[in-house]
């Protein structure tokens, strides 16, 4: 009972924070000049955020230590630029295949306009996660019987596979082969204009970060049910966990499937975000990328991986960028910096992360478990006065 | 049919090539159970090493000193990044190895500034030689034999040395072997050492071949060696070897079809099958788990 109280006060608490948060992207949004550094980073790090949470669920939650992210990002971005762009633009990107063999949009299928977009890229969106989460059960079936590091390269080699099959020229005129896919709605589509093409109501940034904040929600309650708990035991010991009656092929095959459809949903908003989606952008760095996120926020906290998502692409996209540029203190040229320094020091500052703060920014705690032990050790506080 | 022996003479010496690394993958692993994602950066590394030595030194002096640096390098990466997390959780030491491999790939960018760099021509390696019609370098007829030699002599290290036994004993049981006066740290180390030391050779017989280096051409070469110690069985020396030929062998024949874009994509292919028929794949050991 009182578990429960708590923990519907630190639901409360987040959802006041996530729409609070929200609501400053909007008002931030329509204030600052649209080409500020902060915009671009707000993007990529929802993005980030929600691949980063879904890919906690499976390595910091299910402990399935599964490095296939880049791919199951491919499929939902394919999916996603593929069933949205418009029709009379197809000719145009798939001038290499003399048109595309999809001859509809889902944004015009849904009678263009604002309701069309809205719909057409939600249901575009979904439907990348559902051919994500539906490659994953295929995959799973064989690869979810390995363990631990085997598991990881397997899903490794996966990753390399799907980038090769959408590559292939036999399929260009549906994937438009090594080519890249582009003309699809993207954030800046959501912007409202008026009658003269004018922006009234800027929402590019607000977009993503509602999409992000509900898909994360989702993976919360979903953690945060029996499946998370049984989740969670299977982490802590698959043998305990079966001999409490845990079906572990079932659960572990529902985690890598969620785990992918969000990646998928993810992918997708990632096409978005860079205009374009193409094959040979999603590799394994891309998973390295945001396993580090995973781990510098703490395996095990979604708070975690959403704050570390948007610390690290703020530090490499906008804080660090004076790294990569020469600078002169008065006549005095500071030694080192040149392009591509920034990624030096990032990557040591990862290393210091990995090697001496093990657990992360947040541990495996989320951010009401920190509310309530800053409130704790006030009282304890003014107890012992 | 020249077409063909042409084929199979540069899978042959590609396999060779990967050999080399793959060695050093299943030696670590053998002993750490870490998959050490960072040894495809050393290997890359090492092609770099020459091409900036090479600049300022003549080739007899640079070429050793390269070795020496790449195994100093090996060391380095263990004693700072594996070594403090040793009674960590193994997806930690797994992570610290991704976060090496990401620093070495980005100080090498920072390096290189991101350009292509032409490997130097080391003579003899380099020169043509023209065998039953098909003209190839000598380094591709090489490649097989040096190999052979190599893993001849240290399998003679392993099953007849001190430093060897103490492998051996260090894979099969760490902590008895800790218990029985083994220096666990100093073995790490010589096996680090060794693995290093024939990533640097295998780079200098990859890139006399394909002579340009940029700071991504160590991690397929890389995962694809693993893919060859797994599939000949991790642990196992003679089993990265058969399994790098086959990789090598089968690449270079896909590459030559028209399927030329799935040849990754069959080598991973292959690993997943494997790992699923035989996970300790054809010649490792049966490990049982342990409650």
């Amino acid at each position: 009972m009182l578990q429960e109280k708590r923990n519907r006060s630190g639901m409360i608490a987040v959802v006041g924070l996530t729409l609070a948060l929200l609501a400053l992207v909007l008002v931030l949004e329509n204030t600052i000049k649209p080409t500020h550094m902060i915009f671009i980073v707000l993007k990529k790090s929802a993005v980030y955020a929600l691949v980063a949470s879904s890919m906690n669920l499976l390595n910091g939650f299910t402990g399935l230590f599964s490095l296939g992210q880049a791919g199951f990002m491919l499929l939902g971005a394919y999916t996603y630029s593929i069933l949205t762009i418009p029709v009379e633009s197809r000719e145009s990107v798939y001038y290499i295949y003399g048109g595309s063999a999809i001859k509809f949009s889902l944004p015009e299928l849904f009678g263009g306009g604002g309701v069309g977009l809205v719909l057409g890229v939600l249901v575009a969106l979904i439907l990348g996660g559902c051919v994500a989460a539906l490659v994953a059960w295929l995959i799973g079936l064989p690869v979810l019987r390995l363990k631990s590091d085997y598991l990881a390269i397997a899903t490794l080699g996966f990753g390399e596979i799907i980038r090769a099959v959408f590559q292939w020229d036999k399929l260009g005129p549906i994937t438009n082969g090594a080519n890249a896919l582009k003309n699809f709605p993207t954030f800046s589509s959501f912007n409202i204009e008026n009658a003269d093409g004018q922006v009234v109501l800027r929402l590019s940034a607000f977009v993503p970060m509602l999409l992000a904040a509900v898909c994360i929600g989702i993976l919360l309650l979903l953690i945060n049910s029996s499946y998370g708990r049984a989740f969670k035991a299977i982490r802590e010991d698959e043998i305990a966990a079966e001999a409490m009656g845990i079906n572990l092929a079932k659960h572990k095959r529902l985690a890598f499937c969620i785990s992918s459809f969000f990646t998928g949903v993810g992918g997708g908003m990632f096409a978005m975000f860079a205009n374009q989606a193409q094959a040979k952008n999603f590799v394994t760095s891309m998973t390295y990328e945001i396993l580090l996120i995973v781990v510098i926020g703490g395996i095990g906290s979604i708070s975690g991986s959403c704050i570390a998502s948007f610390l690290y692409v703020a530090a490499s996209e906008w804080w660090l960028r004076f790294l990569d540029s020469e600078a002169y203190i008065g006549d005095f040229k500071v030694p080192l910096l040149r392009t591509g320094f920034r990624m030096v020091v990032f990557s040591v500052i990862i290393m210091i992360v990995v090697l001496f703060f093990r657990r992360g920014l947040m541990g495996d705690k989320e951010l009401p478990d920190l509310f309530r032990m800053l409130r704790s050790r006030k009282t304890r506080k003014e107890a012992a006065k | 049919m020249q077409y063909y022996l042409s084929i199979i003479l540069s899978g042959i010496s590609l396999g060779g090539q990967y050999a080399l690394i793959a060695i050093g993958y299943t030696m670590v692993y053998g002993i750490l159970r870490l998959i050490n994602f960072a040894h495809g950066d050393v290997f890359m590394v090492a092609g770099l090493m020459l091409v900036y030595l090479s600049a300022w030194l003549p080739l007899p002096v640079s070429l050793p000193l390269m070795l020496l640096l790449t195994a100093a390098l090996g060391f380095l990466i263990e004693r700072a990044a594996y070594k403090p997390l040793r009674s960590a959780p193994r997806m930690s030491s797994m992570i610290s190895a991704i976060g090496v491999s990401y620093l070495l790939q980005n100080l090498a960018t920072y390096v290189t500034g991101g350009l292509p760099q032409m490997y130097p021509k080391i003579p003899f390696l380099s020169d043509t030689v023209v065998i039953a019609g098909v003209s190839t370098k000598w380094v591709t007829i090489i490649t097989p034999f040096l190999v052979l030699a190599l893993v001849i002599a240290l399998t003679q290290l392993i099953n007849h040395s001190k430093v060897g036994m103490a492998m051996r004993a260090v894979a099969k049981d760490f902590e008895t072997s800790q218990l029985m006066g083994i220096k666990i740290n100093s073995v790490i180390s010589a096996t680090f050492i060794i693995g290093s030391f024939l990533a640097g050779l295998g780079s200098m017989l990859y890139f006399t071949n394909y002579q340009s280096i940029v700071p991504l051409s160590g991690a397929l070469p890389g995962l694809r060696a693993f893919v060859a110690a797994v599939f000949g069985g991790i642990g196992s020396i003679p089993g990265a070897v058969v399994g790098a030929f086959i990789i090598g062998i089968s690449e270079t024949v896909i590459k030559g079809s028209d399927w030329s874009v799935f040849s990754d994509a069959f080598t991973f292919a292959l690993l997943i099958i494997i790992l699923v028929v035989k996970p300790t794949g054809l010649f490792g050991e049966k490990t049982t788990d342990k409650v």
